[in-house]
């Protein structure tokens, strides 16, 4: 609830915020901003790292607060909480959609179903199911490294958690 | 309620752990066996180390002396630190640094599924947070375990005798103390004491799988909770906090 400022503005300018990592994707195709509030004037972005370590988190606090300064708005604070934990499930369609368009295979299947893809996890480069784990673990903290048997290619996966 | 003093003491004792086994592991940067393990290795070090920052941090604002993290991390002695013996080991050969990840991966696995249930919520959220990366932790050493102890009678000697070589650190990890009954009590911490079937359950698994052999239970060595630590502590902070020491409060 943002009474003092108006909620779908901020929405707005904030949308302008992309993942340093990921520039495809906006902060809030990732689930990152959990929501806005208000308070004595003020208004609170609440944001969540998506890993506990992401590097990326102190370069998002300060793009939040870049853009909204640039936009005029001065009273309000970036808030970081970690309850409850940010999960893949949060990523929005569009945001799987520029995933994949960017060679970057969105989450297969939902967190807690089993490991890190309960789905078969499809290239991005000619769309075979046909893949394998390479490693679980890949270039930032949210990705994996797969192969695909089809067309050869590696690719990165966007981690289930 | 309880203790500030308690509660700050149990809270160093979890981020420490994560501190000093997530800077072990970037001390593989550059030198891991293999690319994938180069990353591996260095998201993992990461991964605690962004634990240990959300609990020192916490811990600091605990005790209310205006520590921040970087105050805990980079200003204290190493009788100061709290970690458990076993995570400030050297990293060894390669099987020597996965044997001592899979034995954290499972305790910490179990520690943090308790504590995930903490009636201090802040804590509670941390270690649900946390829970999601250690299970991918604990996977990637337990498969280690097993392609090395499964692999080339090589590879099987040295995770044979890594193994080895870090059982007696075992039995300190599941002490109880008075910090441990008091949070315990107050519904904050969790009863290590009775996680040892399953862990023993849980690797026993692994090392059946991996062809090898549950070592006797003939040594151990304590004394973390005390801040008496091996002096290799003492090297690893050297280099950690060297600039730290060197120009007090330099930012960059």
């Amino acid at each position: 609830m943002v009474t003092a400022f108006d909620e779908k503005e901020v929405t707005e300018i904030l949308s302008l915020v992309k993942d340093p990592e990921i520039p495809v994707l906006t902060v809030e195709d990732m689930g990152i901003i959990r929501r806005l509030e208000e308070a004595e004037g003020r208004l609170k972005v609440v944001i969540t790292p998506t890993y506990s370590g992401c590097p990326a988190m102190e370069v998002i606090e300060k793009d939040i607060s870049d853009i909204l300064t640039l936009h005029g708005i001065r009273d309000f604070d970036v808030v970081t909480e970690v309850f409850p934990a940010w999960t893949s499930d949060w990523i929005s369609e569009e945001g799987r959609q520029k995933l994949a368009d960017f060679g970057i295979a969105p989450p297969a299947g939902r967190a807690g179903e089993g490991g890190i893809a309960s789905r078969a996890v499809i290239c991005p480069q000619c769309g075979s199911e046909d893949t394998t784990l390479i490693s679980e673990f890949g270039s930032t903290a949210c990705k994996a490294q797969y192969r695909c048997r089809d067309c050869l290619e590696p690719f990165d996966y966007f981690k289930c958690v | 309620m309880s203790n500030p003093q308690t509660l700050f003491d149990y809270l160093i004792r979890l981020g420490d752990n994560s501190l000093i086994l997530g800077q072990r592991l970037a001390e593989w940067s550059g030198h891991a066996p293999i690319l994938e393990e180069e990353l591996a290795l260095a998201n993992i070090g990461l991964d605690l180390i962004g634990q240990a920052r959300m609990l020192l941090t916490y811990a600091g604002e605990v005790e209310g002396k205006g520590r921040d993290e970087d105050r805990l991390a980079y200003h204290r002695d190493s009788s100061d630190w709290r970690n458990l013996l076993l995570v400030e080991q050297p990293n060894g050969d390669f099987a020597k640094t996965m044997a001592r990840q899979f034995f954290f991966d499972h305790f910490q696995y179990l520690q943090y599924e308790a504590l995930s249930r903490s009636t201090d919520e802040r804590l509670a959220g941390i270690a649900a947070k946390s829970l999601k990366e250690i299970s991918y932790h604990r996977r990637h050493s337990s498969d280690w375990v097993i392609r090395l102890g499964d692999g080339t009678k090589e590879s099987h000697d040295r995770m044979q005798k890594a193994i080895e070589e870090l059982w007696g650190f075992l039995p300190e990890m599941f002490d109880m103390d008075a910090v441990d009954d008091a949070m315990l009590a107050a519904g904050i911490g969790d009863d290590v004491a009775s996680l040892r079937d399953e862990f023993d359950m849980a690797i026993e698994k692994v090392l059946r799988e991996a062809t090898l052999d549950r070592p006797e239970d003939s040594w151990s060595v304590r004394g973390s909770r005390e801040g008496r630590h091996s002096e290799h502590l003492g090297y690893l902070l050297a280099e950690m906090q060297f600039l730290q020491r060197a120009y007090p409060d330099a930012k960059w």
